[in-house]
Parts: structure tokens; C-alpha cells; sequence
């Protein structure tokens, strides 16, 4: 672990470059993903990634409610991001605030751009993300949950979003920050790949980038993301394999 | 999705099996579903467990934050429980406000631990009138197959009895100490299906009840809460008959709870 | 989804075989290239500059010219022709709107219905929980999933109980030419309706609903491990009651009406049905959506 610097903020590079973690710029945190992780849900997925656990869950397509809001030649996706009480150092107040709703839209507004929505009318597609232990990327982390959640769940989609957080940390570009490189560092730009067409559906980012700096964080991401499709992909054929055992726990 | 419509032939069928004393799984009218509970399941939470009775998954996290008291009880903690009854869990719960369900299965849980003096909330106090200990209990509902009463009550009891309190950090005390527990309550939820009373209900049953009671028990012999919903009814004799249920099921999964 | 209790749709269809002609089983998942010299992309994928990809995760199944994928996991898709089990959510004027674990409610008119009903009398046929076998007559683009309930067959279910397993499952509970079932209800001495979207009414001696229901979960869940055919039999066999002495008669349903089967304001012709036709010959236009496994 990196030592306590001047003010009390940690020293997030090493000479040798390595991270407060001991990974490199170009390191993952552990990824492990348990699809079909719940019974109830039409599909489901359990991500643990680094310190964050993250439940997602996927009904539908099926009726729209409230009713007024189903569009007539495709279905809608419907996403709640939230946050228990109990993710994060300071207990949070349960319901949905500001920062869940926007990361909500921006979830949906990714997996609109990926589902064959056109194909199921007047349904909602819901999708549903717990972050249950947070340590920076939940956002991230909750569409990785989510996109195998929705193939677990049999949905039509071009194909599955692998996504990741590039940022900077000491003036160097580093992938997939942890939770004091997110709070100390200088840039965090999370992104959401579709690894079919080389093309991103999420994308936001906050902080200071040169030009150059932007360049080389995308083609990290972009390699992060491809590293990460890998084990969402494993997940699921772990999942769907002749003779998987049923993660979600059927009672005997 | 508000609440499915169930099939009315499965509700008759369900009602005529109990007559024969058999349930939809196989179960016997008393015989209660395999129940885990897996201590420090989140490690942001100062004490945490995940309960899970069959499929039925509760994650309870406890988090242990300095606050001020209540006014007419300077010498004592808060404590504080919620229920989260997320649509994540279940095709019945919608998201928005709280379903009525989520309000009375937080204050079930509530009223079992406070009754059972769970925990000794003066011992709570730092500074009376000035400084306590908040005690967040979150419940958070992940997979809702039936039972969430008894099933968020040993997901509580779970990360209470496994929880530390931040002493360091909170800069109250040198070192960090286990949260003192002195009690252990568990509910335990029978669901009446014509004559008989089942134990341990699935959804299907939870919605062919004819009248539900959850009976929490401690671990030297008291009752310390009781629930009664659903519309149905209980004579006095089928109470005594369920507490006496209630405990020979809340002692063994007690100890689960526990981990002991 | 709540209709019916779920002997447990964690199945969701594994262990289905693909028509590949290898033999060989193919899982695909979303986004994966397909390679596809000279095919043309059916249900499950997409083209995109030439090049076909799978959009569900399910099983690769090549039938020049198509290639499709068989989805392993999902809701159940209504396609003419089937034939579902269904509950009754709500009930108008004119029509009814049914649950059959498809996307979308399917209303059923009153004209499509054995029976001659006024406006707003629909309650006193059909009331909301009521379970009925509907086929499904067309699936429109704006969604509607039009059923009927005139046809052989379809109607009412009075008694007996529903259970719901993973659509992807239910060929194999069919079974080739109807093997898997017409041993079943000749082990247990019930009658079934087997319906398409995973849906399927059971009802006979409490018993032999039971043992029904537990092969359901056996081909639901464990459908995937070789054998099914079996440990089904076995199961069966060793579970029999024997010289059980009630009235229920072991048959083929579809033969003769049965005392205990559906019953309407106006009596239906036959009970409900098994799906005993070989699936493989009920391809509508293009497709046909069942590839049963060869171990049978």
C-alpha cells in the first residue's frame, strides 16, 4: 500500500510506478462475475471488482408502468442505479438522489443504444443495479452487472458493454481508478465499449486532460474494456455450460 | 409490475395439498427451508450478513455513526432499522415510495430487536445529551421467493452480532470493540392455508393465506414480538401451538444466525 | 409470471441441442461473429455490413439458408400457432387481457370464444384468475398479441394446478413425437395441457400431480445432463403407488372428453390438448422453432 504523504494524501505513484494497490497504469482491479446470481429476476449478475459488489437484475421485456410512458414501435429501458445504505463509508440515506437519477439516465441511455428495442413494442426493458460495497467505478460496474444480466436474461442486444474508468493519477494516465485515486487524482472518465462496432454508448468525464492525455485514456479504456468483455463472455458460458451448477441457489 | 394475478386454480390446489399436509415444494407443514447466513458479507458496513432462506436473500448491512440523542432520552443510542424492498428483487415490488410491505417488515424486524433489548442502548451513550452512537440497521432485499419477515430479521441479527464499533475512527476510543449483544431474536412466519398452518411460506402461499403471524422468540424462552397479517384469523390455541413452532425454529436457525 | 409456481425456470433451457451439423452443441453469445458463407441471418442475429452476429446468447442452429440461434434464456416469444396456458388479469367490456408470460398482455375478444356474449357480460365467462388454453392467431407490429379460444381443445381450466418452467425447455418436456409426455401421464394418471410459453396445467390425483411436477423440475433443471430419458423412468417406476385404487383413468388426453376436464356455460368438445404433433412438421413460413435433442 502507498504511504501517507504531506496532507494526508496518499502517495497514488511510486517512483517505480506502481499504484497504491501495487498494479500498474494498465492494470485491472480483480474482476470476478457470477451471472445468474438471483432467482427471481429474468436475469441477473453479481460483479465483484476490486472492493465494489455490485447486484444487477433485468425484467422484461414485459408491460410498461405507468402506461403513458410506452413507446408504440419499440420497447423503453427503464434503469435504477442506486446505492444501499451501507455501500459507502458515510451511511446513505436510502432512496434515489441526485447523482443516482443522472447516472440512472446515463445507464439506460447506453443500453437503449445497444438493445434491439424495435423488436418488443409498447415493453419496458428493466434494469436494475445495487451497488451494495462501493470503492469507485460503481457506475462502471453496474453496467458490466447489467449487460450480463440482460444476455442472462435473454434480451436482444448487439452486443454485451463492457465499461471502465480511466483517469489521472499523479499526472500519469492509469485504468480502472480505485477509490483514493478517484478522490485524489486529477481526471476520471468513465466509458462503456461496444466491442462489435469499436464504438462507445457511455462516456462522461471530470477533471483536466490535455488533448494528447484524452487520446492515450481512450485507447486505454478501449483496452480495458476488450480485457473485461473477455470475462463478462466466460461468466456467461460458466453460466450456460453443460454442466454449470445453478448459482442462484435452488432450494433442493 | 404491481402484483401478479395468481391463477385460482393453483390457489384451490395449494389449499387442497395442505388438507393432505403437503406443500408445492414438497415440504412438510412444518418443515422450514435450508437457511444460510454468511457474516461480513460487505466490508463497508461496520457489522453485515447475508440470510438466505431457499432462494430468499437478504443482505443486512449495520453502519455505527456518532449523532446526537433524542431530547427525552439523553442517556441512550439510536438504533434505527429500514427495509428495502428493491425491485431488483422480486417482479411485484415496483420502484418509488416505499411499498406498504417494506414499511411493515422494517418495523416487524424493529420491534423484535428492540423488544428482545437487542442491544443496550445506554451503553450506546458517549456524552449524554450530546454524543451517542447512531445504530443503522439497513435491510436490503435481493431475491424475494417468500419469508422476507424471518429472513431480514436473521440478516439483521447477523451483521449485529458480527459488527464492530468504529472506535478509532470516530476517534472515541483507542481500539475498535465488537458491538455488545445481548439478545437474539429471531422471527419465525407461519401462514394459515385452510386448516392447516405452514411454516416458512413461498410467495404462492404468502398469496392463498388466509392470515399470516410472525412470532419473534428470544434465546431464554420469551416472546418478544408478535405480527399478525393478512386477512385471516387465529383462535388462541393456534397461537400457542405457532409459539410453540416459533421456537424450535428460532432456536436452530439462532445459532445459524450467530454462526455459533 | 406469478400465475403458476415455478418448479424452477434456473433450467432455462441448457443442454438443449443445437442442429449444427457437427452435432456439436454451440453456444453463442451476444455480439459474436457468426461465420455464415452465403446464409441468411434468421431470428437470434443480425447483419451488419455483410458480416452476421448473434443478438441473444443461445445455441447456433444452421438451416440453409438461415442460420438462427435457439435462445437459451428469455421470456416466452408467442408465435402463431401456439398453443399457451394463460391467467386472466383483467377483465372489459369486450374483451379480456390475458397473462401468458409473453412480453405483453394478449387480449382476447369475446367473439373469439365459444360462447355468445353480450356487451359487458364478459365477467360472467371469464373473471380475473380464471385459467384458460388460448392459441395464439397473430402477433401484429404494434405488438398485440391476438389470441383466440375457438379451436379444438381450447377453453377453461377448471381444477387441477399450473406450472411454469423455462419455454426453452418445453420440447423436451413434449418429448420426440410426444414420448416425454405420454409417459409421464401414463406413470401418473394425469392429464396435461402443455402450453408453448412454459406454462402447463396438470391435474389428477394429488400424488400424481406431484410426481408430475417433479419431472417437470428434473427436465427443467437438469435437462442438460445426459440420461434425462432415464432418470425419468426410473423416478417414475419407483414412485408408483401400487394397486391404487381410484377412478382416474390413464390415457392419452385429446381421446374422449373427461369428467374432471374443462367445463364452460357451454360444454367443450374435447379437453384440453397435448401438443403431440411432431413439432418439427409445425414450421410456420420460415422457421421452425423446435431442434429436439437426438438422445431420445
Amino acid at each position: 500500500m502507498g504511504s501517507v504523504g504531506a496532507k494526508d494524501v496518499p502517495v497514488l505513484l511510486t517512483p517505480d510506478g506502481l499504484r497504491i494497490d501495487g498494479r500498474r497504469l494498465n492494470e485491472l482491479r480483480p474482476l470476478k462475475i457470477t451471472a445468474g446470481a438471483l432467482h427471481e429476476a429474468d436475469g441477473s449478475a453479481f460483479v465483484e471488482w476490486g472492493a465494489n459488489k455490485v447486484m444487477a437484475a433485468v425484467y422484461g421485456p414485459r408491460e410498461v408502468h405507468p402506461r403513458h410512458l410506452q413507446e408504440n414501435n419499440k420497447a423503453i429501458v427503464q434503469c435504477r442505479y442506486n446505492m444501499a445504505a451501507f455501500s459507502v463509508d458515510e451511511r446513505k440515506r436510502p432512496g434515489l438522489d441526485r447523482r443516482s437519477q443522472e447516472i440512472s439516465k446515463v445507464i439506460a441511455e447506453a443500453f437503449e443504444s445497444a438493445i434491439f428495442a424495435e423488436e418488443y413494442p409498447r415493453t419496458s426493458v428493466d434494469v436494475y443495479i445495487e451497488v451494495l460495497q462501493a470503492n469507485a467505478g460503481t457506475r462502471c460496474a453496474g453496467v458490466v452487472a447489467a449487460s450480463v444480466a440482460l444476455a442472462d436474461a435473454g434480451i436482444p442486444m448487439v452486443d454485451l458493454l463492457p465499461s471502465v474508468a480511466v483517469g489521472k493519477v499523479a499526472g500519469k494516465i492509469a485504468l480502472d481508478l480505485k477509490k483514493e485515486e478517484d478522490n485524489f487524482g486529477e481526471a476520471d472518465m468513465p466509458m462503456a465499449l461496444v466491442p462489435q462496432s469499436g464504438r462507445l454508448v457511455l462516456l462522461q468525464m471530470e477533471g483536466h486532460l490535455t488533448r494528447p492525455e484524452l487520446a492515450e485514456a481512450l485507447d486505454l479504456g478501449v483496452a480495458g474494456c476488450r480485457q473485461i468483455y473477455q470475462v463478462m463472455k466466460q461468466a456467461l458460458r460458466d453460466r450456460y455450460a453443460s454442466d454449470g451448477p445453478d448459482p442462484s441457489g435452488v432450494s433442493p | 409490475m404491481s402484483d401478479e394475478v395468481t391463477a385460482e386454480i393453483l390457489t384451490t390446489h395449494i389449499l387442497d395439498l395442505a388438507k393432505s399436509g403437503k406443500r408445492l415444494d414438497g415440504r412438510g407443514l412444518d418443515d422450514y427451508r435450508e437457511v444460510t447466513v454468511e457474516h461480513g458479507f460487505v466490508t463497508s458496513a461496520d457489522g453485515s450478513a447475508l440470510a438466505t432462506i431457499g432462494t430468499t436473500k437478504v443482505l443486512c448491512g449495520v453502519k455505527l455513526e456518532l449523532g446526537k440523542p433524542f431530547p427525552d432520552t439523553p442517556n441512550a443510542g439510536v438504533l434505527t432499522t429500514n427495509a428495502e424492498l428493491i425491485p431488483l428483487s422480486s417482479p411485484m415490488f415496483e420502484p418509488g415510495p416505499p411499498h406498504p410491505r417494506a414499511i411493515e417488515v422494517s418495523r416487524v424486524v424493529d420491534r423484535a430487536i428492540r423488544a428482545a433489548e437487542t442491544i443496550d442502548l445506554t451503553k450506546l451513550c458517549v456524552t449524554p445529551g450530546e454524543k451517542t452512537w447512531v445504530c443503522y440497521v439497513d435491510m436490503h432485499v435481493l431475491d424475494h421467493s417468500g419469508n422476507l419477515i424471518d429472513a431480514a430479521c436473521l440478516a439483521a441479527l447477523g451483521a449485529l452480532t458480527h459488527a464492530i464499533l468504529p472506535n478509532k475512527a470516530f476517534e472515541v476510543g483507542p481500539e475498535d470493540v465488537p458491538l455488545a449483544v445481548n439478545h437474539f431474536p429471531v422471527e419465525c412466519t407461519f401462514v394459515r392455508l385452510g386448516d392447516a398452518i405452514v411454516v416458512d411460506p413461498l410467495v404462492d402461499e404468502e398469496k392463498a393465506a388466509q392470515g399470516r403471524l410472525t412470532v419473534a422468540t428470544d434465546e431464554i424462552g420469551n416472546i418478544v414480538a408478535m405480527q399478525k397479517g393478512l386477512i385471516g384469523a387465529f383462535s388462541p390455541s393456534d397461537v400457542k401451538e405457532i409459539v410453540e413452532r416459533a421456537f424450535q425454529h428460532g432456536d436452530r436457525n439462532r445459532a445459524i444466525a450467530r454462526g455459533v | 409470471m406469478g400465475s403458476g409456481h415455478r418448479s424452477g425456470h434456473r433450467g432455462r433451457g441448457r443442454g438443449a441441442e443445437s442442429s449444427h451439423p457437427s452435432g456439436e452443441r454451440i453456444l453463442v453469445l451476444p455480439g459474436e461473429e457468426i461465420p455464415a458463407e452465403g446464409l441468411r441471418p434468421g431470428s437470434g442475429t443480425y447483419r451488419v455490413n455483410g458480416r452476421i452476429y448473434a443478438s441473444v446468447l443461445g445455441l447456433l442452429s444452421l438451416r440453409p439458408p438461415l442460420v438462427r440461434i435457439i435462445p437459451l434464456s428469455g421470456r416466452y416469444i408467442p408465435k402463431p400457432q401456439d398453443t399457451v396456458v394463460g391467467t386472466v388479469t383483467d377483465v372489459q367490456g369486450t374483451f379480456w387481457l390475458l397473462d401468458i408470460a409473453a412480453p405483453r398482455w394478449a387480449p382476447l375478444h369475446m367473439t373469439g370464444t365459444p360462447w355468445k356474449i353480450d356487451f359487458g357480460e364478459t365477467e360472467q365467462y371469464l373473471r380475473v384468475g380464471d385459467a384458460v388454453v388460448v392459441s395464439v392467431e397473430s402477433i401484429e407490429n404494434t405488438g398485440r398479441i391476438g389470441v383466440t379460444m375457438l379451436g379444438d381443445g381450447l377453453g377453461k381450466l377448471e381444477g387441477g394446478t399450473i406450472v411454469e418452467i423455462s419455454p426453452a425447455r418445453v420440447p423436451r418436456v413434449i418429448g420426440r413425437n410426444g414420448s416425454m409426455i405420454q409417459t409421464i401421464t401414463k406413470l401418473t394418471d394425469c392429464q396435461v395441457a402443455v402450453g408453448q410459453n412454459g406454462r402447463i396445467w396438470i391435474d389428477g390425483p394429488d400424488e400424481g400431480i406431484i410426481r408430475v411436477r417433479e419431472c417437470l423440475r428434473m427436465i427443467d433443471e437438469e435437462g442438460h445432463r445426459s440420461g434425462l430419458t432415464e432418470r425419468i423412468q426410473k423416478y417414475l417406476e419407483s414412485t408408483q403407488t401400487p394397486g391404487s385404487t381410484h377412478d382416474y383413468r390413464s390415457r392419452i388426453v385429446g381421446d374422449l372428453p373427461h369428467e374432471a376436464g374443462p367445463t364452460n356455460p357451454i360444454d367443450l368438445p374435447t379437453p384440453p390438448p397435448l401438443d403431440l404433433e411432431d413439432p418439427a412438421a409445425r414450421a410456420p413460413a420460415e422457421e421452425s422453432d423446435n431442434d429436439l435433442p437426438p438422445d431420445y
